[in-house]
């Protein structure tokens, strides 16, 4: 467990020396701005930019990382022959696969943390005072970080046995297809026979992202009942450990000579 | 080292001015195709006009983009309003997009369909899409007693329809929390008695149900015009009155107050006098303070866009 734990910080060590967190003060600079320009240029909709801008941008901003991240966790330690210390020190395969996840997400987590303090700052500005549902916010946020912990285990996923290209060009395509997952079902519904069979698999199969997200809700101030905030925990690690499991039994496999 | 360094600071500075050069370039250029391009195509063009493409293409991120579709729906309302436009072609699917995107932004159909209801140059003058946007609000929202107000206010100020304004008030009753005044509104329709005081007790409820700042002005300035054309109806009265007394209208205010018809030369609301034309009409000063006014008015008049401070 502590080596897992020592990878683990590493990786967050690595991404901050990347200047990951630099996406902040991108970040800062979108949401002071809208805050201040919504209010002159539209109407009656200060409240919900700032919920849903900082909201979305905490959820893109996030997915690129765990994308551009994600996919060179394995291939850059190979490519800098790091990997090869690592694993010639006590340290499993799995505990190296383990440990990037768990590294990945804590920088995702800390990075979200910190952009939450800047939506909340934003809701301050243009609100000039924070009221109950605003507490729904940190529920959306969690929603998100649950969107990553996915994300991040496809990227892994895709990384333990492809190039860093192609584990982009398959995790973002996972993303957008986790997106419409829910057309997905529908289309299921209307079709017939093996069409059907194979359209329901691929709904199940792909990652539901629709469902987890509830940026819309908490923007209207909609309570999000705990069964599901529940479900939608358990389906994210159920699903995270599926794809990280699926990164273990390849990267176990793998020649790395 | 030293030539190096002094290398690498002419570099430095030549890239600099170089790039300070093209930011500058740039600007003046972007100006200059401006001026190529008045009023370029940008504004009326709708890239996607299938909302439902429009949802599935933001990949979730729907709630953002529907903020950001009204407030495109905003700038062009605005802009065709300040050119006093009398076409808006993509403000009805603007809004039907908005709303699309974001069924519970209940914002877009009370403002959308005082955009689009309102008569030129006020607004679209297309009565049956604001109805049909508000009715769309109320379906997603049934529990939003605004929205029936809404529509209930739009029946009976622009259309002077006290029927459906009574059943749209009457609904509206029904929404939970609903504001006790709506089911005043529903009986005072039933009976479509005394409008200038039920238009008063529309814009007061209007005043006192919104934390808008626009709206607030926007009651002020519709009950500003209300005490105009109240006060240029009772004038009215009083001068028909001397006429057939004397056979003639009056020439001044003088007149009607040696009469004993009048206290005092009569004022609008901003204390100013109201004017008295030779042919016995009344008129307001400044007819521009007072854009929603629909007596007191030169003849041939045409307001222009309400100005809120």
């Amino acid at each position: 467990m502590n080596r897992v734990t020592n990878i683990a910080a590493n990786t967050f060590r690595e991404a901050v020396r990347d200047r990951v967190l630099y996406n902040l003060i991108a970040f800062a600079l979108l949401l002071s701005g809208a805050a201040i320009l919504v209010g002159q240029i539209s109407i009656a909709i200060e409240r919900l930019v700032v919920v849903n801008l900082g909201l979305t941008a905490v959820s893109l901003f996030g997915v690129v990382i765990a994308i551009f991240i994600g996919i060179g966790l394995v291939s850059k330690e190979m490519e800098k022959r790091t990997l090869y210390t690592v694993l010639s020190r006590p340290v499993r395969r799995w505990e190296f696969i383990v440990g990037k996840f768990f590294g990945l997400t804590g920088t995702l987590v800390v990075n979200t943390f910190c952009m939450a303090i800047g939506v909340f700052a934003a809701l301050f500005y243009v609100a000039h005072k924070f009221q109950s549902s605003d507490g729904w916010i940190l529920v959306a946020l969690f929603f998100i970080v649950l969107q990553f912990l996915i994300l991040c285990s496809l990227a892994l996923l895709f990384s333990s046995f492809s190039s860093p290209l192609l584990s982009a060009v398959f995790t973002f395509s996972l993303f957008v297809i986790g997106s419409f997952a829910e057309d997905l079902r529908g289309f299921a519904g209307m079709s017939h026979g093996l069409m059907r069979w194979l359209a329901t698999a691929a709904a199940y199969l792909v990652p539901n992202f629709s469902r987890l997200n509830v940026i819309a809700q908490v923007a209207h101030e909609q309570p999000i009942p705990a069964r599901l905030i529940a479900y939608s925990t358990a389906y994210a690690l159920t699903y995270s450990a599926m794809a990280i499991c699926g990164a273990v039994l390849i990267f176990e496999r793998r020649n790395l000579k | 080292m030293t030539m190096t360094m002094t290398g690498s600071r002419k570099v430095t500075a030549v890239a600099s001015l170089l790039l300070l050069l093209s930011l500058g370039g740039s600007i003046l250029l972007l100006q200059r195709l401006d001026q190529i391009r008045t009023r370029a195509t940008l504004e009326e063009v709708l890239y996607f006009n299938s909302p439902k493409w429009i949802k599935r293409l933001s990949l979730g991120y729907d709630g953002l983009l529907a903020d950001i579709y009204w407030t495109r729906a905003v700038q062009y309302f605005g802009i065709r309003h300040a050119m006093r436009a009398t076409d808006y072609n993509l403000l009805a699917p603007l809004l039907e997009i908005t709303t699309a995107l974001d069924p519970k932004l209940t914002v877009a159909y009370e403002f959308g369909a005082n955009f689009l209801g309102s008569k030129p140059p006020l607004g679209a003058g297309q009565p049956e899409k604001a109805i049909a946007l508000l009715e769309g609000g109320i379906r997603n929202n049934p529990d939003d007693w605004k929205l029936y107000y809404n529509l209930g206010f739009f029946y009976y100020i622009d259309l002077k329809d006290y029927g459906h304004a009574a059943e749209a008030f009457e609904r509206g009753t029904k929404a939970p929390k609903a504001h006790p005044f709506l089911r005043v509104m529903a009986a005072q329709m039933a009976q479509h008695t005394g409008e200038i005081q039920t238009a008063r007790m529309l814009w007061q409820a209007t005043y006192a149900t919104t934390k808008e700042d626009l709206i607030k002005q926007n009651a002020i300035a519709h009950l500003r015009a209300l005490d105009v054309d109240e006060g240029v109806a009772e004038l009215e009265k009083i001068v028909a009155a001397y006429t057939e007394k004397t056979g003639r209208p009056p020439s001044s205010f003088n007149q009607l107050i040696g009469a004993g018809m009048l206290r005092g030369v009569p004022l609008d609301p901003d204390r100013k006098p109201y004017k008295l034309t030779a042919d016995g009409r009344i008129e307001l000063r400044n007819p521009e303070d007072f854009p929603f006014a629909e007596k007191g008015l030169p003849p041939g008049y045409k307001p222009g866009p309400p100005k809120f401070h």
